[in-house]
């Protein structure tokens, strides 16, 4: 066991080598594919729960393994790894409802030609998440929250035939890069501050007492300390992956995806990223400089930037579902909105309430997507929730099991785990000491997720149906989904039951359990009643609204919905979300285009030209080496040679071969030397 | 006429003859003849310098004589071996006609 926490690293290990084995399995081998998938993450769940049985002992902090990775001049990198219970209640619950998710898959995607490369890359994706959860080292966090982002791309953008996915895969990895430059900003100052990215490192770690009180201590642009700076930065990364305002347009349009990967992705984990990157950073947001160095706080200015985004986000998002008649774009608006509670509870109430919410989320809006494939699937791609209608007679399983995420989300009181962590979220806004706005902006939040879960229901449970291709166009009636999709619901709706039992504030297990063994007790106080109370009133106001306001839906095969009808300026607002993405197609897109159609101006007349000046230098340039060499420096030579030559021919006129001829000059020469002999002495 | 001018004298002739034999005649023996004549001479010489020279006890003379005696047997032989390889390649010993050796 001791092994394993040492170890943990074989986790996301497990998924990566299946995702390069199906890289390179012939695509027919589908059940291979999906079978090793699908082990690798079995195996992985089974390591994540002997890890997580590990740090459940009463005394367990966290364990850390760091190793150098590489030097580069003064600048050492690590590799590390952490294993606290952060990180295990994330594998955990990542290995769980992705291997149900994966099973689902196999159901959903059956008809797939490219049913191996699905698995693929879900498995890649896992890996990078799991990765992702129990980095130490902020660069392998950021590696592997970038590989997430580029498993997103490949998985939105999966049915890349369809234009429609194009452009969504490309619009989320965009979107979400602008997010990252952010955070990689942070990195790269925290670094150059703390000279290192290792969250824990035996006290010289970035997120631990002796870094903090240095970034605290020092004040950088408008007054901010660097430690308020850098987390703003990294929060601008966070809403990014986590699809908060202003960052949150690519998550609906995200949906183009196949729907597993939209509840395993764009719902219970990838997204949750950001809000895990909160977490895991907190003591740095939390960070300020106290009576004695350092102290914590919630009321730094990075956690109330990160609170008011988050409770404004929830109740955008949640106004942008109220309109839309998509099923999976409720559901993304949906996200969006949980999401922004999820930063609320991270902010106000600390990591844990965060986490909390974070972790019934990923199983009830697994299950709610989940559902959401099953319907789809039963109805031949028909996601438009006014041709739907009447399913519960047709679908009892999914219904049943649709009605407990939904109850969930919503909610609704006692037995469903979505309510106890929403409760300790708006528990931690209500107790926070800057504001009371985020928690009023939760509850009204609150009220809206209860009422378009309601209309969602109403639309494609409820009445009759309302599909005119229903039986009319060659298609079968809708059916009841094969037992590989049914199953992962039951169990995640059975989870999202039992998960509850954990989440309570009489017996706040997960809650205790996150937040460590030293924090205290919470007490059970007349404001929590009072909290429990308001917060039943607000679910069961929005279901009863809803419930009241689409009668008609309820009980008929009628496809108008009043609402729109009686609001029409409203409904279309709202319906393209406030028109944000028109306003970032006016301006953002617009300068884009004027930005990119200037670089090709520039390309085309001045770079070019440039190029073609240099082009005609050299052209000059190579002519008159050309002249100096054929004529200056061959005629030289050729002169060179010439003359050598001749000099030559005239020498060998006198190598004759004839011995008496050569005598004769030995003897003239002899004669000469003689005589030259002889008149010298003569004159001397 | 002193005895030394006498030998120088001699010697001179000899030389000359030599000479003469070497650049005159086409036939190689004859050149070969004329060589040694001149080689002699040159003996000649050696011998009257020692005798009538400053030191005759020393032999010194003599000495180079008999060497040079030596050398002119060995450059016979060297002198007719090749004589005989030139006619055995042209079958006449005329000096002349052997210009084969040219570069």
């Amino acid at each position: 066991m001791n092994w394993l926490t040492q170890h943990v690293w074989l986790i996301p290990l497990l998924p990566l080598v299946a995702a390069g084995i199906i890289a390179v399995t012939p695509r027919t081998q589908r059940r291979f594919a999906s079978g090793l998938a699908i082990g690798a993450l079995a195996s992985a769940a089974l390591l994540s729960l002997l890890a997580f049985a590990a740090t459940l002992a009463p005394e367990y902090t966290r364990t850390v393994v760091n190793t150098p990775w590489f030097t580069a001049g003064e600048l050492t990198l690590h590799l590390g790894w952490i294993l606290d219970p952060l990180s295990a209640a994330m594998l955990v619950m990542i290995t769980f409802v992705g291997s149900l998710i994966f099973v689902f898959s196999t159901g959903y995607l059956a008809e797939d030609p490219n049913y191996a490369r699905f698995f693929g890359f879900l498995s890649l994706f896992a890996s990078a998440m799991l990765g992702l959860v129990i980095a130490n080292s902020l660069l392998v966090l950021f590696v592997c929250w970038e590989l997430v982002g580029v498993a997103s791309y490949l998985l939105i953008g999966f049915w890349f035939t369809k234009p429609a996915a194009a452009e969504a895969a490309k619009k989320a990895f965009l979107t979400t890069r602008i997010g990252d430059l952010g955070l990689f900003t942070a990195l790269l100052w925290l670094n150059s501050e703390t000279g290192t990215l290792l969250c824990y490192d035996h006290g010289r770690g970035c997120l631990e007492t002796t870094a903090l009180s240095g970034l605290v201590a020092q004040t950088t642009v408008l007054g901010l300390t660097m430690s308020a700076a850098i987390s703003l930065l990294a929060f601008w990364g966070a809403a990014g992956k986590s699809g908060q305002l202003p960052l949150h347009v690519w998550l609906p349009d995200a949906m183009e995806g196949p729907t597993p990967v939209s509840a395993l992705i764009h719902a219970a984990t990838m997204v949750a990223a950001g809000v895990f990157l909160t977490a895991r950073l907190y003591p740095l947001l939390s960070a300020t400089s106290g009576a004695e160095g350092l102290a914590f706080s919630t009321t730094t200015p990075a956690l109330i930037t990160i609170a008011w985004v988050g409770a404004l986000t929830a109740v955008f998002a949640a106004l942008c579902a109220l309109a839309q008649n998509d099923l999976k774009r409720i559901l993304a608006y949906s996200t969006v909105s949980q999401l922004g509670l999820m930063f609320v509870g991270v902010a106000t109430g600390g990591p844990a309430v965060g986490m909390l919410h974070l972790l019934t989320h990923a199983f009830f809006k697994a299950l709610l997507f989940l559902g959401a494939g099953s319907v789809i699937h039963a109805n031949h791609h028909e996601q438009d929730i006014r041709r739907l209608g009447g399913l519960r007679r047709f679908m009892p399983v999914t219904f049943a099991t649709y009605a407990v995420g939904m109850m969930a989300l919503s909610g609704i009181p006692i037995f469903f785990a979505g309510f106890w962590s929403k409760d300790a979220v708006l528990h931690g806004a209500l107790e926070w000491p800057v504001s009371r706005g985020p928690f009023v902006l939760c509850v009204i939040g609150a009220v809206l997720t209860a009422f378009y879960m309601t209309r969602q229901i109403c639309f494609v449970f409820l009445g009759e149906p309302r599909a005119p291709h229903a039986g009319s166009h060659g298609h079968a009636e809708p059916h009841e989904s094969p037992a590989v999709m049914t199953a992962p619901l039951m169990i995640l709706a059975a989870c999202t039951v039992l998960l509850s039992l954990l989440c309570t504030p009489f017996w706040p297990a997960v809650e205790h359990y996150l937040t460590g063994p030293s924090e205290g007790e919470h007490e059970i106080t007349a404001g929590l009643w009072g909290l429990l109370a308001l917060s039943t009133l607000a679910s069961f106001t929005g279901v009863g609204l809803a419930a009241w306001a689409y009668r008609s839906i309820r009980t008929s095969s009628t496809s108008t919905d009043p609402w729109a009808r009686r609001y029409p300026g409203v409904a279309s607002v709202l319906h393209q979300a406030f028109g944000v993405d028109a306003l970032y197609a006016a301006t953002i897109r617009r300068a884009g285009w004027g930005l990119a159609r200037a670089a090709a101006w520039l390309d085309r007349w001045l770079w070019v030209g440039l190029v073609d000046l240099v082009q005609t230098l050299g052209k000059v340039s190579g002519w008159l080496s050309r002249k100096v060499d054929e004529d200056a420096l061959n005629g030289g030579f050729d002169a060179g040679c010439a003359s050598t030559q001749a000099s030559g021919n005239w020498l060998s006129r006198l190598q004759n071969g004839r011995a008496p001829r050569y005598l004769r000059l030995v003897a003239v020469g002899m004669a000469l030397l003689t005589l030259w002999l002889m008149l010298g002495r003569n004159a001397r | 006429m002193s005895p030394l001018s006498a030998c120088l004298v001699l010697s001179c002739l000899l030389f000359a003859c030599g000479l003469g034999a070497v650049l005159i005649r086409r036939n190689a023996i004859v050149v070969l003849i004329g060589i040694e004549l001149m080689l002699n001479a040159a003996n000649l010489n050696f011998i009257a310098f020692w005798r009538y020279g400053p030191n005759p006890e020393a032999l010194t003379g003599l000495m180079f004589a008999l060497f040079a005696l030596a050398i002119a047997a060995a450059e016979a032989a060297v002198g007719l071996a090749l004589i005989i390889a030139v006619y055995r390649r042209q079958r006449s010993s005329d000096v002349d006609a052997a210009d084969e050796l040219r570069g």
